[in-house]
């Protein structure tokens, strides 16, 4: 189990001072010029070492990506955007982040954008998120009063600009390339790849987008070094992550732990458990909405890691662990889920727009029951029509989650078919 | 109470941004490179609509108030009704002073977000979301995930999010929403913020400060 010592998020709960003097105390902006005079190549190969893979739910490795920018700067600035948009159900770990430990996440991105070659980041907050960014903002304020970042940021020659945006409402700007179309003042909708971001991103211009955890940790993994971040975990799936347990357990909560926990031990150390015992639970949707759910038969023994719930073809994702006790019924929860999907969809490819629609519908059938059994097989050949076949991966996402229902629930599927067939069929008996 | 009278919900004809959405918008315009001054479309949006809220007691943006963000960004209107269709948080109607916004989505509806829908629509006497109370008080809204699942669930009132909530200590709030107070928001169990309930399991080592 993870050490007080080894977190890095040490205002994680916000019961400490997260102003500068606060952030100071502990351990921030600590001599910030001598990680810059690392040089660039050596930054990207710290963070290469330490195996960050990256939080916002893909898992890329993240030295990796800040190595696809252009070594020159050329005509075109370079930018780093940050992605606070933080929508994926489940997942509330940002957040904590943007308003207990602003200036983590603000010397992140001076560091980070220093290695990638650029002057200016943006931190794209959802818009929801009002009283957070207004707490970023006050940290970059003070940030700029301090000489921090500006002219010269924290004197160690570059200079460097952070910029609050704040969206208004739009799960998919949560997609690398919507956000950078709404960031440019347009509808958040997905660009095809390539050009990838690194090439051609905001404004034309060479762009890395991270996720605000991934940019968070990097102080901390140049200050401690890769060999420290890499030792927590396991192999390939180094360091400590933010968790969100949500759901139906006793004390639901965001912790930082090791990459790696079993997730029976993140469940009944952290959260006390789940509610009614250990074997009342259910499912599991383990790593944000998106990612399909896994049955209590896999919770028993599973690891919380990258690799790990993709073995067992569920995913990581966001760590935000959605728990489900016995008295959920799972066709409503996922066909809760297959409404987001439809709300969310931006539209524009044809398998999500009309497929998330149409999914939903037939999933509020599902959940009375008033369907034909055969009608679960088509409900999942039309997932694997939608997966794969759309620009961003939204349509994935929407699909999963039911793959995912028809693979642990048919059983109860075909039985709520035929109840509502019987209840349907009992008083015209009757009659007769 | 004229802090509490319904607000002015007509259509206008024309829009000026006073003082302070001059200086905000200012302040959102600087953030962007030259040329570049379309990124400030939602800033500005946001901008008109607390305007609005201001001067009417409806937090909503016009058709009027669109064209003049175009004239003011240089760019053709029909990208500012389209920008400001897409995105959930404008609202292109006017809305009753409170806008009450329930999270339905899975992690909230999991820990019981259908009782606080109740309790908004038994107190509200609003029958279904998107509509306003007769008294133009108060609109509700159901609303996606908010990001704040380990507390939920969760009903935000205009900026502020309201967390650990239930039927009953939904009522209370609205009671005193209705009496034109603004109770703090967050945790309404008492809890620090996203750290379970009971106290923190971790960081119990106190940083040096």
């Amino acid at each position: 189990m993870l050490s007080d010592q080894d977190r890095i998020f040490t205002n994680l709960y916000g019961l400490h001072d997260a102003g500068l003097t606060g952030a100071r105390s502990r351990g921030d902006w600590d001599n910030t010029a001598a990680l810059i005079a690392k040089g660039r190549e050596a930054i990207i190969e710290e963070i290469k070492t330490s195996g960050l893979r990256g939080r916002g739910g893909a898992g890329f490795p993240t030295g990796l990506k800040w190595s696809f920018m252009p070594k020159e700067i050329g005509e075109r600035p370079h930018y780093l955007v940050v992605n606070a948009d933080e929508s994926e159900p489940g997942s509330c770990k940002d957040r904590d982040i943007l308003r207990h430990d602003p200036h983590k996440l603000i010397e992140g991105c001076l560091v980070a954008s220093f290695a990638m070659g650029a002057h200016a980041c943006y931190v794209y907050v959802r818009g929801e998120y009002y009283n957070e960014a207004a707490a970023l903002q006050r940290a970059v304020d003070e940030a700029y009063a301090a000489g921090l970042i500006g002219k010269n940021a924290s004197g160690s020659g570059w200079d460097f600009d952070l910029y609050v945006h704040r969206g208004a409402g739009a799960y998919i700007c949560g997609e690398e390339t919507a956000l950078i179309e709404s960031l440019e003042g347009k509808k958040g909708m997905p660009r095809l790849k390539p050009p990838f971001p690194a090439a051609m991103g905001l404004y034309g211009c060479p762009t890395t987008v991270n996720n605000v955890e991934s940019i968070a940790v990097t102080p901390t993994i140049l200050r401690r070094g890769a060999a420290w971040f890499s030792a927590l975990g396991r192999p390939k799936n180094a360091g400590t992550k933010l968790f969100s347990i949500s759901g139906h357990v006793n004390k639901p909560c965001n912790v930082e732990e090791e990459l790696g926990i079993p997730l029976r031990e993140l469940i009944d150390h952290y959260c006390g458990g789940v509610r009614g015992g250990w074997d009342n639970l259910l499912a599991v949707i383990p790593g944000g909405s998106s990612v399909p759910m896994i049955p209590k038969s896999v919770c028993d023994t599973i690891l919380m890691d990258f690799d790990s719930l993709r073995d067992v073809k569920s995913g990581l994702g966001t760590a935000a662990v959605i728990v489900m006790d016995k008295s959920t019924d799972p066709i409503k929860a996922i066909a809760r889920l297959a409404q987001f999907y439809k709300h969310e969809s931006c539209g524009q490819c044809t398998p999500c727009r009309e497929g998330t629609g149409w999914m939903k519908r037939v999933m509020d059938r599902m959940v009375t029951g008033r369907a034909e059994i055969a009608e679960i097989d088509v409900l999942e050949q039309v997932t694997r029509q939608i997966e794969g076949h759309t620009i961003c991966a939204l349509g994935d996402a929407a699909a999963w989650p039911i793959q995912g229902l028809i693979k642990n629930f048919r059983p109860l599927m075909e039985e709520r078919i035929l109840a509502y067939k019987a209840s349907k069929s009992t008083p015209k008996m009757a009659a007769e | 109470m004229t802090e509490l009278s319904a607000p002015d919900r007509t259509e206008p004809t024309s829009f000026v941004f006073d003082n302070e959405s001059n200086a905000a918008i200012a302040v959102a315009v600087a953030k962007y490179p030259a040329g570049k001054q379309a990124s400030a479309v939602l800033p500005l949006l946001d901008i008109v609509q607390r305007q609005m809220a201001r001067h009417t007691g409806s937090a909503w943006v016009p058709l009027v108030s669109m064209d003049a963000i175009a004239e003011r960004l240089d760019m053709p209107p029909i990208r500012v009704y389209e920008i400001a269709t897409f995105y959930l948080m404008f609202n292109t109607k006017p809305i009753g002073r409170v806008h009450l916004q329930v999270c339905g989505t899975t992690p909230c509806w999991l820990r019981g977000s259908d009782e606080v829908a109740k309790a908004c629509r038994d107190f509200t006497g609003i029958k279904g979301y998107g509509e306003t109370s007769e008294d133009g008080l108060f609109t509700l809204t159901e609303v996606e995930c908010l990001g704040g699942c380990v507390n939920a669930p969760i009903l935000q009132v205009d900026d502020d999010y309201y967390e650990d909530m239930n039927g009953e200590r939904t009522l209370a709030l609205l009671e005193a929403l209705r009496r034109g107070e603004r109770p703090s928001r967050g945790s309404t169990i008492g809890r620090a913020n996203s750290a379970p309930e009971g106290g923190p399991m971790t960081l119990l080592t106190t940083p040096a400060e």
